[in-house]
């Protein structure tokens, strides 16, 4: 169901506010924190940083925070490059990979708050193991019965690999379906964006013979059918793919094989 | 039914104590998008049209007798009449254009980003140039 308002554990308080200590280029930092040992709400601290001191991404700016002011500002970041989806947040109100992310497009203060709709294990970082419980319930994985030609790949013409293009990108940062209105509301039952992308990632594969059986584990009012193709999800992505249409084609599929 | 996510906002913590996690923020904090917003008011637009056909139901009925349609009709040309018919002709309009846009991506067509912008715009634009249209035309053949 929708919720316009958070539960009251969850409504963020004003937090202290750690003032520059000097430079020409001082830019404000709103960051979401959130600590399981101290029994309080949520909060908002503010950090002033000189960009002539840090380097060019949010993230630089986050690791600069930790490493120089406030050590205990908990977030995930590996990469560095956008590969890893290690450190998806939303940034000045939209869904994004802090490493991708640069400051100079941001013109106020920053703000940096966890994943949308999520659990918070600490700060910045969520609970995401019900969108990987969602994952594993499409079994991401090749299923065929025909066995493979001996001491040989199975085969793809060109043009049934460039049908996974645009899908093999995604890197599971579940920015996407912590965008969608829909996963907010109905998250525990209806799959989101970058689960059915995978799960068509895998329907689209030439080499793949569950297809049907694939389709089936889909047929549910809620699983595929909540996407009311808000295209959030597309909006968002920090990769450029385009979960929406990957949905689209699923729902094509479902009604192709009923006539 | 319990919602299956409610067992996650369960956790222990250093001490070994159960805490309860906060729901990270959604709404308030989720910069609108035109992809949310033209969403949201497909829906707002189709409740208040739904609204709307029981005024044209009363209307409908009204004129069955001419004290009926006398009383129907002062309430359709008062200011709040007007005003509510103006905002019926817009979700019309509205409702009818993005409606059409749905039709598309059911299809499989307009998933690519600068196309959901385009036609998005085209939907608000037409909506309104449409309603004006249609006001403008009802003012002066009146």
């Amino acid at each position: 169901m929708a919720e316009f308002r958070l539960p009251p554990n969850s409504r963020i308080g004003v937090g202290k506010t750690h003032a520059a200590a000097g430079g020409k280029r001082a830019k404000a930092f709103k960051i979401y924190r959130w600590n399981p040992d101290d029994g309080e709400n949520p909060r908002t601290d503010t950090y002033e940083i000189d960009l002539d001191q840090c380097g060019p991404m949010v993230l630089d700016a986050l690791i600069k925070i930790k490493n120089e002011i406030d050590p205990s500002l908990t977030f995930r970041r590996s990469c560095r490059e956008g590969i890893c989806g290690s450190c998806a947040m939303n940034i000045d109100g939209t869904n994004t990979l802090a490493c991708l992310k640069p400051i100079a497009e941001v013109r106020e203060a920053v703000r940096i708050n966890p994943l949308p709709h999520m659990p918070v294990v600490k700060d910045l970082v969520p609970d995401l193991s019900h969108a990987y419980a969602q994952l594993r319930s499409i079994e991401p994985w090749l299923q065929s019965d025909t066995p493979p030609p001996p001491d040989a790949e199975r085969a793809q013409s060109r043009e049934e690999r460039a049908k996974l293009d645009g899908m093999w990108e995604c890197i599971l940062c579940f920015c996407c379906t912590t965008s969608c209105p829909s996963y907010w509301w109905n998250g525990d039952r209806y799959l989101g964006p970058a689960v059915l992308l995978a799960a068509y990632r895998w329907i689209a594969d030439s080499r793949d013979e569950k297809t049907g059986e694939r389709l089936d584990a889909l047929e549910d009012p809620f699983k595929l059918y909540r996407c009311h193709t808000i295209m959030n999800c597309t909006q968002t992505c920090p990769k450029g793919l385009n979960p929406a249409k990957a949905i689209g084609e699923i729902k094509q599929l479902m009604l192709e094989r009923q006539i | 039914m319990q919602d299956a996510r409610d067992a996650q906002m369960l956790a222990r913590n250093s001490e070994g104590r159960l805490v309860r996690r906060p729901l990270s923020p959604h709404l308030q904090i989720y910069r609108p998008q035109i992809t949310s917003a033209l969403s949201i008011f497909h829906r707002i637009t189709g409740v208040a049209l739904s609204v709307g056909t029981l005024l044209m139901v009363w209307w409908l009925v009204g004129a069955n007798t001419p004290r009926g349609y006398a009383l129907v009709a002062g309430f359709i040309g008062s200011p709040v009449g007007v005003v509510l018919l103006f905002g019926w002709t817009l979700a019309l309009f509205f409702h009818l254009l993005n409606g059409i846009r749905h039709l598309a991506w059911d299809a499989g067509r307009g998933f690519e980003l600068p196309q959901v912008h385009a036609s998005g715009w085209v939907v608000v634009l037409g909506a309104l140039g449409l309603t004006m249209a249609v006001w403008i035309v009802g003012v002066v053949t009146l």
